[in-house]
């Protein structure tokens, strides 16, 4: 039931996405378009509706799939290095090979944001004191550390302005052409369904996993390759968008729980929906200008992310 | 039959195993006892292939573990560890019906219901079944644990201290549970328990394990045994004869 006002909220707020913006195409016109209305919905409108709705979903659901493996409800892409991995690798495979089409370019961010992740997993292993607060906290300076090679690089090759663009997600440039390959996430998303009771089991641990005759590592490594994957198409299209695998899957789990089963479509579908809030403020507030989206989503991010700390310290979740 | 032959294992070159060799019975509770860190966790965890041993062999009717699939292991086997410390948020019908994973790979059917059905009131935990386990006390944890380990349905039981956090009601009943799992639908159960009233009065064999080795296994009522027990526990415990029942005295 609570999915069926999920639902409903995004399309309400989906057709609002694509009604508003500089050029003016009311919802009335919708059945005696111009062409050049035709043409503002299809190139642009339609395409920013669609790469919003898969980032959203895809983020919050890379975020959920970490928490769930690390068994920290802390750990997302933001806070485990691998948004600052695949934007190393992104710049790499500018540097490497120069005439890198996009597919090329997401393989390269893949590689690095797969590895990026590894790294985190691994150093998590050793480190002794599991500290919920403190494990983020060592993965936000991981990133930092990925992130100073990535600068160090971008000034020995005049990249600057390019890695600035994707510290910050944007998507007022997505226009048809340029955001195709976010298309991959959703195969991927369907395979994160079909393993949600596996991931669950994982969360509980390996010794648990393995009672159940369960082939832990290979669920881990499956789960860490879908983030990697979908991370890098969402970096290489969008930009980084921080905080949003962290805020949406705890939110959801206060009220679904950790059976995957349970929080995945909440997960996805509340993902989108924050992303649309946020873009539609985004490109109301200052009309007719726009503010990107990596600035609402961190500002409302983190505003949220400091309530859930602070209900963690009230609650002891 | 669980057939350990001269099983060793060390953790950083401290022997903690060392040359174990036991037949367990089939159709029968066979405990351990011993003293804290005399290796019982260790050896169970063994037989149920959560953790590698060094040396040796163990083979349940007959396959050795390490050659059978891990997922027919799942079918054959369970094991309830000492100290479960999920902290996820799952409700007490969700955890006990991951029991069911290794027959339904998450997609359970009527019969597999029927079995999470069957666990949750052989625990009575009907009338919490759709709570979250951290809204639980660390008994009723214990017990959906239980309920779980009883939903896989396995012909082998293996439960280490599986009474910890139980009042006495509650204990008694999981013994007497597993004695009707024995004894109606012939179930093996091992356990690892520090209750020796409790070992004595429930269980068929017992094992007795001290610094790694075996000191003594048997019938309970030999092991239950005034020098025996003098000998692993380095006190003396007045045994007596309490209607047919070996009842230990040690306070
Ligand atoms: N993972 C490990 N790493 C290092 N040493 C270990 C490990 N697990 C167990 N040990 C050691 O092995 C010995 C046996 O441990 P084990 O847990 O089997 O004891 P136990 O008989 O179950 O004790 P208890 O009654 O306290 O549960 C202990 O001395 C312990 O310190
Ligand atoms: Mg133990």
């Amino acid at each position: 039931m609570k999915i069926r006002y999920l639902t409903i909220i995004l399309i309400i707020l989906s057709f609002a996405s694509i009604f508003v913006g500089v050029s003016n195409v009311s919802p009335l016109d919708i059945f005696q378009l111009t062409e050049e209305q035709a043409k503002v919905l299809m190139v642009s409108r339609v395409p920013r509706l669609l790469s919003i709705l898969i980032a959203g979903m895809s983020m919050s659901i890379c975020g959920l799939i970490m928490q769930q493996l690390s068994r920290n409800k802390f750990v997302s892409p933001t806070t485990a290095g691998t948004l600052d991995s695949a934007r190393l690798g992104i710049l790499v495979s500018m540097v490497l090979f120069t005439s890198a089409n996009p597919f090329e370019k997401m393989l390269v961010s893949f590689a690095f944001a797969l590895l990026g992740t590894f790294a985190f997993m691994k150093i998590l292993e050793k480190v002794k004191f599991k500290d919920a607060i403190f494990i983020p906290l060592i993965g936000l300076m991981f990133g930092n550390i990925v992130s100073s090679m990535s600068t160090f690089i971008a000034y020995r090759y005049d990249l600057i302005q390019n890695i600035s663009s994707w510290m910050q997600g944007d998507f007022s440039m997505i226009m048809t052409g340029n955001y195709e390959l976010m298309f991959v996430s959703i195969p991927i998303l369907i395979i994160a369904f079909f393993y949600a009771n596996k991931f669950t089991i994982a969360g509980m641990g390996e010794d648990f996993s393995k009672n159940l005759g369960l082939n832990y590592r290979q669920v881990v490594n499956l789960g860490l390759i879908i983030v990697a994957l979908v991370t890098a198409s969402v970096v290489l299209a969008v930009g980084m968008i921080p905080f949003l695998g962290l805020i949406i899957p705890n939110i959801v789990t206060i009220y679904q729980g950790d059976h995957l089963k349970k929080s995945l479509l909440h997960t996805a579908l509340l993902g989108a929906i924050f992303v649309l809030i946020c873009d539609i403020i985004g490109r109301i507030i200052i009309y007719p200008y726009e503010i990107p989206i990596s600035l609402t989503v961190g500002v409302i991010g983190s505003g949220l992310f400091i309530y859930l700390l602070f209900r963690r310290k009230k609650y002891g979740i | 039959m669980v057939d350990i032959k001269n099983v060793f294992k060390s953790f950083n070159q401290k022997k903690v195993i060392e040359d174990v060799s036991l037949t367990i019975e089939k159709g029968k509770i066979t405990s351990f006892i011993g003293p804290n860190g005399a290796g019982k966790s260790t050896l169970i965890s063994m037989v149920s292939r959560l953790i590698a041993k060094d040396n040796g062999d163990i083979s349940i009717d007959g396959k050795d573990i390490m050659q059978t699939k891990s997922n027919e292991l799942a079918k054959k086997i369970s094991i309830l560890k000492q100290s479960n410390s999920i902290n996820l948020k799952l409700t007490v019908r969700e955890l006990v019906s991951f029991g069911r994973f290794p027959y339904s790979q998450g997609k359970l059917n009527d019969y597999d219901w029927e079995k999470v059905d069957e666990a949750i009131d052989y625990m009575e935990l009907r009338d919490m079944q759709d709570k979250f386990l951290d809204q639980l006390s660390g008994g009723q944890r214990q017990r959906a644990h239980i309920a779980m380990v009883i939903a896989q349905d396995t012909e082998y039981i293996l439960l280490d201290e599986p009474l910890n956090n139980l009042d006495m009601r509650h204990s008694v009943q999981i013994m007497k549970t597993l004695r009707n799992l024995v004894d109606e639908l012939g179930k093996t159960v091992l356990i690892v328990i520090h209750d020796i009233n409790f070992a004595s009065c429930y269980s068929d064999n017992i094992v007795a394990l001290k610094d790694g080795k075996v000191v003594k296994q048997g019938r309970a009522c030999d092991v239950i045994d005034k020098c025996v027990l003098k000998d692993i526990y380095d006190m003396d415990i007045d045994i007596k004869d309490i209607d047919n029942k070996r009842i230990c005295v040690y306070f």
